[in-house]
């Protein structure tokens, strides 16, 4: 910068390539604004520039915003004469847009503390309010599911009940297999410390077909189907295909949520009674492996041990929780916004509330059972 | 940027036979032609998506797909392009759309970063919806913030795939200026796909016009020539439109 008569020269030479020589901080043009103070105008020499690109534009900017005013100085006029005739378009057209966005700038208003905590509160009201709609809704529709009179297709739901019964068998094999184990292996442990290592049997007969099998199975299907139906859903929003179905008339409830709802239903006490089946094996096989227990004892005690009211309490609580599980997914699938981020969001919260809500119903059931005496 | 022979397919299905062509630095080229006759699918091959089954692209006398991957990628940081859907990343918000390129491939610090970030919003328009999300903006918006993210790293060449596709008359005017001061602003050259003829008359110097039958360029010159001194049938049917 020097002076010249009553004018302020700026000289700008070499090359100005934002990802080569950077980005001028703001506060220089500023400087250089003030330094001008007292001139007439502030000339912009440009002869000894070399290669440029935004990294001149952006600086540019922060000279004519400093110099209008903008900055510390007070306002001071610019010769821009010399300026690249492509930055000075530049300049203009951001200049033009900047105005256009200074007259209709987005504020983001400061929120009161009372709506701060409103309204995520009335939030949560119109969101349980919605979950009562859906359950409630879904109830109705049972009658129309059972007599087939549901307005979705038949391939659909077969569909659905194929990924959700056979598709599912693999990890609920290994999963009850497992779990079975453990609880012989524990349990065998124990007593056999006291030479009574054939009630084994007994111990995972009965865990197995009141609590084990339904509560891992339901587990397992809200993390693999409740979790896909949920980010399903959500990507259908995102694509605007409810949108579409809806413009169509086509019922979401009918179309979307109880297909899924009746292949949950009716596969999880199947899958149900199939990991009954897996975990009394995997707990036999550890049982006669690591205990001196037979096979034939073991299988005489189980029968023994389990009966007809532990096996329906079981096959209840699947029932159940195929419902909830199924329900919830559909519910947060259908309330997620519409980025891919959310579909994300969907499948993640699908997942942690089907398995709270399987949690939390179980322990429902428990109470029940023990205030009927079951 | 020079294309010679250029064939394309997907698969076993050719959808290019024999495509070339030449863009002059700092002009705007179109390339047209009807719906399904390889127009994304050529520019694709441009911008490194899809691999050509013969022919060559070579740019700035490198051989585009000659080079290895990494040189490449490097090559590919000196383009923008603006897709179609404008493709803009749905968890980030406008400004974090345009500044994630310069934070991935340049060192400056995030005030530099920030003021950058500003420049392209303002030169599209967009400064005041920075802190948007983008399903929060409407379709001309969108293309408007695909443009500010494909100029992030200052591109020599902007690549743009149906740019006024869905939208209004006034939108697609606005954004046919837009893209008129890119070039004569940022001096940057502009390959566009398009079957837009206002726009392509707007904005174009120079283009080639593909057939879906024939499998190549059965026309080369700006739109406006092509409309005034065109014979063949299918490029005569086309502009027809425009009078129409």
């Amino acid at each position: 910068m020097e002076r010249r008569g009553s004018d302020a020269v700026l000289h700008l030479a070499g090359d100005w390539i934002a990802r080569d020589t950077g980005v001028r901080d703001a506060r220089t043009a500023k400087q250089l604004v003030v330094d001008a103070n007292g001139a007439a105008r502030l000339r912009i020499d440009t002869g000894k520039l070399g290669r440029w690109d935004s990294a001149l534009v952006v600086f540019l900017q922060d000279i004519r915003e400093a110099a209008t005013g903008g900055g510390a100085g007070r306002a001071i006029a610019i010769d821009e004469q010399t300026i690249p005739q492509a930055a000075r378009r530049l300049l203009m057209l951001a200049a033009l847009s900047d105005g256009a966005a200074a007259t209709k700038a987005e504020r983001i208003p400061s929120v009161p503390l009372l709506a701060r905590i409103g309204r995520p509160a009335i939030s949560a009201w119109g969101g349980a309010t919605a979950a009562c709609a859906l359950v409630g809704d879904v109830a109705l529709r049972t009658g129309a599911a059972l007599t087939g009179r549901l307005r979705s297709r038949a391939g659909d739901i077969l569909s659905l009940m194929r990924d959700a019964g056979a598709g599912a068998l693999g990890i609920v094999t290994i999963t009850n297999a497992l779990v079975g184990g453990i609880l012989a292996f524990v349990g065998g442990v124990q007593l056999r410390r006291f030479g009574t290592q054939i009630y084994v049997a007994d111990l995972v007969g009965i865990a197995t077909a009141r609590e084990m099998a339904a509560v891992v199975t339901a587990v397992v299907m809200a993390g693999r189907t409740g979790g896909a139906y949920a980010a399903q859903i959500a990507t259908m929003e995102g694509n605007e295909e409810i949108d579409a179905l809806r413009a169509l008339g086509i019922p979401i409830r009918d179309y979307l949520i109880m297909p899924r709802v009746v292949a949950l239903v009716t596969m999880m006490p199947l899958l149900y009674v199939y990991a009954c089946a897996v975990g009394l094996l995997g707990g036999m096989i550890v049982t006669v492996t690591t205990v001196d227990v037979s096979a034939p004892a073991y299988i005489q005690e189980t029968q023994r041990a389990i009966t007809f009211t532990h096996m329906s309490l079981g096959v209840a609580k699947s029932v159940v929780f195929g419902a909830i599980v199924a329900l919830a997914s559909c519910y947060i699938g259908l309330r997620a916004g519409r980025s891919s981020a959310a579909v994300g969001q969907a499948a993640t919260s699908a997942v942690v509330a089907g398995i709270i809500a399987v949690i939390a119903l179980d322990w429902l059931f428990a109470m029940c059972a023990n205030a009927l005496g079951i | 940027m020079r294309v010679d022979g250029l064939a394309l397919a997907y698969g076993k299905r050719t959808i290019q036979r024999d495509v070339s062509f030449a863009v002059r630095r700092g002009s705007v080229f179109a390339i047209m032609g009807g719906s399904g006759c390889g127009k994304s699918t050529v520019l694709k091959s441009l911008v490194g998506l899809l691999r050509p089954t013969a022919g060559s692209v070579v740019i700035e006398g490198q051989d585009y797909w000659g080079l290895a991957e990494d040189r490449r990628a490097e090559l590919s940081r000196r383009f923008g392009v603006v897709f179609q859907s404008s493709a803009l990343w749905s968890s980030m918000t406008v400004a974090d759309n345009v500044a994630l390129p310069l934070q991935m491939f340049t060192g400056l610090a995030d005030a530099a970063i920030a003021a950058l970030v500003r420049l392209k919003l303002s030169l599209v328009g967009l400064r005041a919806a920075a802190a948007r999300m983008p399903a929060d903006l409407s379709g001309g918006m969108r293309k408007r913030a695909g443009i500010a993210r494909a100029l992030a790293l200052d591109p020599d060449i902007l690549f743009l795939d149906e740019p006024s596709a869905g939208l209004d008359p006034i939108t697609s005017k606005r954004l046919d200026d837009l893209i008129l001061e890119l070039r004569d602003g940022l001096g940057v050259t502009i390959v566009l796909v398009s079957h837009e003829l206002p726009s392509l008359f707007a904005t174009c110097d120079d283009g080639i016009f593909l057939d879906a039958e024939t499998g190549t360029a059965i026309a080369h010159g700006s739109p406006r020539a092509l409309r005034d001194g065109c014979d063949h049938p299918t490029v005569r049917a086309f502009m027809a439109r425009a009078e129409g």
